[in-house]
């Protein structure tokens, strides 16, 4: 539906009529210039606001749990930040390295980073772990907008929104093969894991007890999540979050469990990108907002009502 | 059969935690794990869960040694209720018991026998007396309910051997005598670290105690609970009493420690 709503008029009917053309299936033709539309512009967008929103609350609720930290998300702790200087590296500068390994690059070192930085005696804090996240994201923010300057070339200000704020305009079927194998693979292995998940419940020492091998599992979930969140970035920017709301939204109404968390949460954080993309290039027709503004003016109220509302052990 | 330890010995950056550690276990008793703060009754209760892998030594249940099971298996076998332990979600309390079902999953996703791993974790409820709270979040509870639980979620583990560091923490009397009480009557070998003497040598079949990594003494609360060993690793005067019903001994602590405590 949201392929429908844009500046130009298009009906669920021609959008229908569109897709059944690629696919080969007989339906009504549909005109030339509304069959591009649809099947050029429209439909790859809103597909890759789908997978970049349900790769990016996956990617929180796996990291929430498996950190034990209610505020971790791939935005807040760097990762973002990190696959955007992995992926203007490759786009802008052109280093001969596949984009989405590039940002996934990115994203490894930006977490290996966050990590190292917040562990003080073995053990880190959310708290620190945000602040640690915070430094490496302005790191890696300013070494993205410093690339795309020194390129300079086309809209510099422009680019460094796209990729700073994170924008899904630019989506075509490559964005969406890119995020739709890594929603796909990543996302199968992640729901599989979703019993492990639930023994960390208690911490580390409580999941081995449930016979949890628990550096191989965090360490393979944590990689599975840089993974994610690289081919998100590669195509989108960093959209911030969706990872840290949304696990917390859905919980409420999934129950913590992992096996129904993990499945409600994908399909939410889809609903609410393509949602949030809707407005973004809707509101200030024809002009277009980068989406991850909208993401920050939704997400930040929701998230100062979290904090205000959860009780205060939970943050320790 | 039971818990066999043989000189186990652990250490971290060249720091000894526990040296050459011996001690068998008959099933069905429960051990009361003793000694100062530091003596390591944390470190061989997670070396005994198999958790951390000993330097040197083994720890065998039932004649199969330990760190040699995977751990999933070692899960099914052994449960252990570390200290204070909280979730960083809100669970219910079924949902906390449920979590001991998790070594007994089969399929990757977690088996589809639900209704069976439900069965049995209200089984484990009602074994401990909590029934009534399965549908409570675990944060609303009290301390000692919170215990109460945590020994459910152990028991839906369905283990050979449970280990408890200190469950009586934090815990007002009533609490610890009706925790240690259940513990009794659960009927599974049972190793615990306490901190409170009295409580040992009323609830527990068998001490052993630490002192700086080295096991000092090993035996009945009678044969371990003198005013001699006492001294020797607490550094304080105590005399040893009879209890009024008899069977067990009470350590009446002289009022100030004594000096020279190193």
């Amino acid at each position: 539906m949201a392929v429908t709503i844009g500046p130009a008029a298009v009906s669920l009917a021609q959008v229908a009529g569109s897709i059944a053309g690629h696919l080969g299936i007989p339906a009504e033709p549909v005109p030339i210039l509304v069959d591009s539309i649809v099947w050029q512009l429209r439909l790859p967008r809103v597909l890759t606001a789908a997978l970049v929103g349900a790769g990016l609350a996956l990617s929180g609720a796996v990291m929430q749990s498996v950190t034990r930290n209610p505020l971790a998300d791939p935005y807040l702790l760097g990762l973002s930040g990190g696959a955007s200087v992995g992926a203007v590296s490759v786009v802008i500068l052109g280093i001969g390295f596949a984009l989405p390994a590039a940002a996934f690059l990115g994203a490894l070192l930006a977490l290996i980073a966050t990590l190292s930085i917040a562990r003080v005696g073995g053990t880190i804090t959310p708290v620190r772990a945000v602040l640690a996240g915070l430094a490496i994201a302005q790191l890696a923010g300013a070494a993205t907008s410093f690339i795309i300057f020194w390129a300079a070339k086309g809209d510099s200000y422009r680019e460094i929104l796209n990729w700073l704020l994170g924008s899904v305009a630019g989506a075509t079927w490559n964005s969406v093969a890119i995020a739709g194998v890594a929603v796909v693979v990543v996302g199968t292995g992640i729901l599989l894991s979703a019993t492990r998940l639930d023994a960390f419940a208690f911490g580390d020492t409580s999941a081995a007890s449930l016979g949890i091998n628990v550096n191989r599992t965090r360490w393979l979930l944590l990689g599975s999540v840089a993974l994610l969140t690289g081919a998100m970035v590669a195509v989108s920017g960093a959209i911030g979050f969706v990872g840290l709301i949304l696990p917390h939204l859905v919980r409420g109404i999934s129950g913590p469990g992992h096996r129904r968390l993990l499945p409600l949460v994908s399909v939410c954080g889809a609903l609410f990108l393509v949602i949030a993309d809707t407005l973004a290039r809707t509101v200030f027709d024809p002009r277009e907002l980068p989406v991850g503004i909208i993401t920050a003016f939704i997400g930040v109220p929701v998230f100062i009502l979290l904090i205000k509302r959860k009780k205060s052990h939970l943050w320790a | 059969m039971g818990v066999d330890l043989d000189r186990l010995s652990f250490s971290i950056d060249g720091t000894h935690i526990l040296q050459n550690v011996s001690a068998s276990l008959p099933t069905g008793t429960v051990t009361g794990l003793l000694g100062p703060n530091g003596a390591g009754k944390s470190t061989l209760l997670r070396l005994v869960a198999g958790i951390d892998t000993a330097d040197a030594g083994t720890a065998a249940l039932d004649g199969t040694t330990i760190g040699a099971l995977p751990r999933r298996e070692a899960a099914r076998r052994i449960a252990l209720l570390e200290q204070n332990a909280s979730p960083s979600v809100d669970l219910t309390v079924l949902e906390v018991v449920l979590l001991g079902r998790i070594p007994h999953r089969t399929s990757l996703m977690g088996s589809f026998s639900g209704d069976h791993d439900r069965v049995i974790a209200l089984d484990a409820l009602a074994m401990v007396g909590a029934s009534a709270l399965a549908d409570r979040s675990w944060h609303t509870l009290s301390g000692g309910q919170q215990q109460r639980v945590q020994i459910a979620r152990a028991m839906a583990q369905q283990p050979s051997l449970l280990l408890l560091d200190e469950p009586t923490n934090h815990l007002d009397v009533s609490a610890q005598l009706s925790l240690l009480g259940q513990v009794r009557e659960l009927g599974v070998t049972a190793i615990m670290a306490l901190h409170d003497l009295n409580l040992a040598a009323a609830y527990c079949d068998h001490i052993l105690l630490l002192d700086a990594g080295r096991l000092v003494a090993s035996g009945t609360p009678a044969e371990v609970l003198t005013p001699e060993l006492i001294g020797a690793v607490y550094g304080v005067e105590c005399f040893i009493l009879d209890h009024p019903r008899g069977g067990h001994p009470v350590i009446a602590y002289a009022a100030a420690a004594a000096e020279g405590r190193p």
